[in-house]
């Protein structure tokens, strides 16, 4: 007996059973992005009044993300829709655009992340912070390029050692919507290039997951949808190349595939519809 | 094993899908046929919840004689564990150890797999008719992750810090400060083993949805695969916060962030250099979000099990069926409001504990249904007491001990006091160890047939039995007492400390006597008794696979339902042709037929007998 | 976009498929794409614009992003995964879902704030 319904839908049902199955997956994928951003919320709620940054992503940057994950959504269906047609021609060219989006928005998202890691806040053992980009990092001293005080908005929780009175009154700012993160390395009007020696340095940290609640859920969840991104983009090309070669023995069973890895491509669209508002611009 | 998986049937495959014979390794190490899956399954969690078993008989010696050198095996802790084990005596560290491995284990890779993965890939297909299960290899994959889950669990007990100590429910802060390994181990093996049950869990939901033969409703499925169902969606909606509960909380530790780590929190008198700003409170919730349908993961397969074998001993109808359906799936969405119950000590504040408890309470009402619903089945049956219906009818009983145990607790006013002492422990026992793990036995008794063409002895059977039950209770009914007087969860010297043993607490008000610290002991040989006396059970299975009474047809306890009617041991793809159902699951002793079971798919007979 | 079966033409040659979709209907399905397309970019773009005006109260802000977003969410959802065309099963299984994702958040924060039901600090 062979399983049924593999590309005949049931009656009943009206699907066949990977629809079903993509489906059943999606909707766990609903709970688990859904868990993270109850966290987000609960942290955001639950942090002390004035400690939640704001303005530390690149808006643009990310409305771009936006836009070419949208493009590719489109594309995405374009193709299936072109399978359906018979226009096998038609379908490769979407599906490439889509490969090609996903591929820049990763190119986009890695080179927002390079930038987080490059920018560090380094407090000083006389209690001062600097806050900038890494220009030059010895085991002696490090050279910061310092973002000008109306951008520099974090006031995330304490620490232990930014307790000194100047400290805390400097970093208080946080002003939310004037301020806009330059992720160029341009900064408009700062300081010149500043060299603190290490021996100087109570603690240097740069703006990874670990500086605050709010980047850590910012890495989680845009890392996680990113891993998305890229395993979603490996199927979409895999059935594209290699996998091709069912056109010609299956081709409703092919079209299928593009159904459900177009599913899949669909919901990691609406994940980040619901990340870019909620990360970049609240 | 015995299983065979032969593809050559003649003139019955498929032609578009040509077997050539399979190699071993494809054949039982690396098959896409769900009944050697079940098997793999089923082998692996009995192995994980001997195991398991194992370590809580160790930590039964420290409480029973805290502090003395544990016999015949505490050399071997030594060598393995080191100074956590030093002179053969378990260190308040280790019984920590053992104590988290324990829970996890037993729940994640002992009864889980065994109840939903291993029985229910077995069983499910063949009851509603299927050839396999929708996605055979998604269902290779899910075990394979599973398997690779346990490892990564059996490894960090040989890591340097040894295993998981924070309990296995790993509670932030206190999971993140552990300056050892072992945690980041176990949150690795959860996400291998919560992906594993979702893999598994897509493939049982669609399976149940698609594949269904012609003629198999909804309501004419068996309540096993209804329960299967159910359970199905639990795990394919609350295990994903776990899984990203659980990348956080790999985040704080191994890369510093603070999910859910406070601002001002301090470790060993100093403050911890973190960013602060997370929140406790929210692993409990993501954890809890899981933990509680994880109960009823543990619970749903097991009365589905108990509804099957029922209803196949006292040869009439199950009273009830569509009482059982509408529970089960009331069950199923209930249990995903009522977690926070496990969180009413944590000063969430009287308005949420109390929409909590309402909804705990309300789901008290479809478990109990069920119970009834099986109870009353009873009356007017003409009962056979075999092993499996004996270990069924002790399930009733068992598990609404621990059902009804649990209404005090689910009151927040009275969990006030019970909250983490030995009474929860009690509890939470008697519905998974004489109430789950006793249907699973009657499961493997009653499939057994079904796997191998052979009986296993019913004699041996109920000694099995008999021994269980007693021991079963007689470790885990003094535990209510313990916890009535107050005696807390977790700790490692059996509140010696609490009692009146310790000169120190010389007329204190509600010190624990000692009647409750003597308890320790007898429950302790109790545990030690229950382990001998699994060993005729191990013994049977073994020894009938090529010794047993041989069945003598493909369905020795004439039953209706459709794995019955399938060839023994069921061949690649199961039946010959599609089945076509004509009935429901449970027509037994119906009037005017000349057997008193009439299977599924057997058409109408052309004349009736008046 | 229905998966009737035994649908007209033959697209893809003589296959015996279970949804068929003529040509004709597919191509019209291609028309309603681009127009959810254009409305995807424009919900983007009033999103992002809409960030910047200061309507008061940052609940507002926070409604109105959302409310785009559940917007553009949907037009994907019932459009580009075709879940228009689907019958109650998926239904049901996506309402369950939401009902429960719900729950998880609205209790989580609820147990926040004792004796308030929800309660937004900036």
């Amino acid at each position: 007996m062979d399983i049924p319904y593999t590309t005949t839908p049931r009656e009943d049902t009206g699907l066949y059973n990977a629809k079903v199955g993509i489906w059943l997956f999606l909707a766990s994928e609903v709970m688990l992005f859904g868990a993270l951003f109850s966290s987000y919320i609960l942290l955001r709620v639950g942090a002390a009044p004035g400690t939640w940054p704001h303005g530390l992503l690149n808006v643009p940057l990310g409305t771009i993300n936006t836009l070419v994950l949208i493009c590719s959504s489109v594309t995405v269906v374009l193709g299936w829709a072109s399978l359906k047609m018979n226009r096998f021609d038609r379908y490769r060219i979407y599906q490439t655009i889509t490969v090609l989006c996903a591929l820049l928005f990763l190119c986009i998202k890695s080179f927002e992340y390079r930038d987080k890691f490059n920018h560090y806040e380094i407090i000083k053992k006389d209690g001062t912070v600097v806050d900038g980009h890494l220009i030059e990092k010895t085991k002696d001293y490090y050279i910061i390029h310092p973002l000008p005080k109306a951008t520099k908005k974090s006031m995330e929780s304490e620490h232990p050692a930014a307790h000194s009175g100047a400290a805390a009154a400097n970093e208080h700012a946080t002003a939310t919507a004037a301020g806009e993160h330059e992720a160029t390395g341009e900064h408009a009007g700062g300081a010149e290039h500043v060299k603190i020696m290490v021996s100087d340095i109570e603690r240097a940290q740069n703006y990874g997951p670990w500086h605050n609640t709010y980047l850590a859920i910012y890495f989680t969840l845009t890392g996680l949808h990113a891993l998305h991104v890229l395993g979603g983009a490996l199927v979409i090309l895999y059935i594209l190349v290699p996998g091709a070669k069912m056109w010609k023995t299956d081709p409703e069973r092919y079209t299928n595939r593009i159904e459900i890895s177009g599913l899949f491509w669909h919901f990691v669209d609406l994940v980040w519809i619901f990340l870019f508002p909620v990360l970049y611009l609240l | 094993m015995e299983h065979s998986t032969h593809t050559h049937h003649a003139g019955a495959h498929d032609d578009h899908h040509h077997h050539e014979e399979l190699g071993f390794w494809q054949k039982y190490i690396f098959s896409t046929d769900h009944k050697v899956i079940g098997i793999q399954y089923g082998i692996t969690s009995l192995l994980f919840l001997l195991f398991g078993f194992s370590l809580m008989m160790v930590m039964r010696w420290q409480l029973a004689y805290p502090g003395s050198p544990i016999p015949l095996v505490g050399g071997l802790l030594e060598k393995i564990m080191g100074p956590l084990a030093s002179g053969g005596v378990m260190s308040s560290d280790l019984y920590n150890m053992f104590g988290a491995m324990h829970g996890t284990i037993m729940v994640f890779l002992g009864i889980v797999p065994l109840a939903f993965a291993a029985f229910g890939n077995y069983v499910v297909p063949l009851q509603i008719g299927a050839p396999d299960m929708a996605f055979p290899r998604i269902n290779m994959a899910s075990y394979w992750v599973y398997f690779l889950g346990g490892v990564v669990m059996l490894v960090s007990f040989i890591i340097p810090g040894g295993p998981a100590q924070a309990g296995w429910t790993s509670y932030s802060p206190l999971a993140s400060i552990i300056p050892t390994n072992g945690q980041l181990y176990w949150v690795i093996g959860m996400v291998f083993l919560i992906t594993s049950s979702l893999l598994g869990a897509v493939n049982f939901l669609a399976t149940i949805i698609q594949l269904r033969a012609p003629g198999m409703t909804w309501m004419r499925l068996p309540f096993f695969v209804w329960a299967q169902f159910v359970t199905g969606f639990l795990l394919l909606l609350a295990f994903p916060p776990l899984e990203a509960a659980a990348l956080m909380q790999f985040m704080d530790k191994g890369l510093g962030t603070s999910f859910f780590l406070p601002t001002g929190l301090m470790v060993s008198g100093k403050m911890a250099a973190i960013s602060g700003g997370g929140s406790p409170l929210l692993w409990q919730h993501l954890f809890w979000f899981l933990a509680h349908p994880e109960v009823y993961v543990l619970v749903l397969p097991a009365m589905g099990i108990v509804a099957e074998v029922i209803t196949n001993n006292i040869r009439k109808p199950l009273w009830g069926y569509k009482a059982l359906v509408y529970s089960v799936l009331t069950l199923g969405f209930l249990s995903f409001i009522v977690w926070a119950h496990h969180m009413y000590l944590t000063g969430m504040g009287t308005a949420i504990s109390t929409f909590f408890q309402t909804t705990t309470i309300i789901i008290s009402i479809p478990s109990v249904i069920i119970l009834t619903v099986l109870f009353i089945s009873l009356w007017g049956g003409s009962i056979r007491f075999n092993t499996q219906m004996l270990f069924c009818l002790a399930f009733l009983v068992m598990f609404g001990i621990g059902g009804l145990t649990g209404l005090p607790l689910g009151f927040s006013y009275a969990d006030l006091f019970l909250h983490d002492t030995y009474y929860v422990i009690a509890h939470f026992h008697y519905l998974v160890a004489p109430g789950t793990i006793f249907a699973l036995y009657a499961g493997i008794y009653y499939w057994f047939p079904k796997m191998t063409g052979r009986m296993m002895s019913d004699f041996w059977g109920k000694v099995h039995f008999w021994t269980s039950l007693i021991f079963m209770n007689l470790i885990f009914q003094p535990m209510f007492a313990q916890g009535m007087a107050g005696m807390l969860r977790r700790m490692y010297d059996g509140a010696v400390n609490y009692s009146a043993a310790t000169a120190a607490n010389a007329g204190v008000n509600g010190v624990l006597s000692e009647a409750i610290i003597y308890s320790n002991r007898t429950i302790s040989m109790a545990a030690w008794m229950l382990a001998l006396a699994q060993i005729p059970f191990i013994i049977n299975v073994f020894w009938s696979i090529k010794n047993g009474r041989k069945a003598g047809s493909d369905n020795p306890w004439d039953s209706t339902t459709l794995e019955w009617q399938a060839p023994t041991p069921p061949p690649h793809g199961n039946f010959a042709v599609v089945p076509v159902v004509y009935r429901g699951p449970y027509e037994y002793s119906v009037p005017g037929h000349p057997r008193d079971f009439s299977p599924q798919n057997m058409p109408e007979p052309v004349s009736r007998k008046a | 976009m229905s998966n009737h079966t035994a649908q007209t033409a033959a697209a893809s040659g003589g296959h015996a498929h279970g949804h068929g979709h003529g040509p004709e209907e597919v191509s019209k399905a291609v028309r309603k794409y681009l127009l959810v397309f254009a409305a995807l970019l424009v919900g983007t773009i009033v999103t992002v614009l809409a960030s910047y005006i200061d309507f008061g109260h940052p609940g507002i802000n926070i409604g109105v992003a959302l409310f785009i977003a559940i917007v553009k969410a949907s037009l994907v959802a019932a459009y580009f995964m075709h879940l228009i065309d689907e019958r109650k099963l998926i239904y049901g299984l996506l309402g369950a879902t939401a009902f429960f994702f719900t729950g998880l958040m609205y209790f989580t924060l609820w147990s926040l704030e004792p004796g308030s039901f929800i309660h937004l600090k900036h």
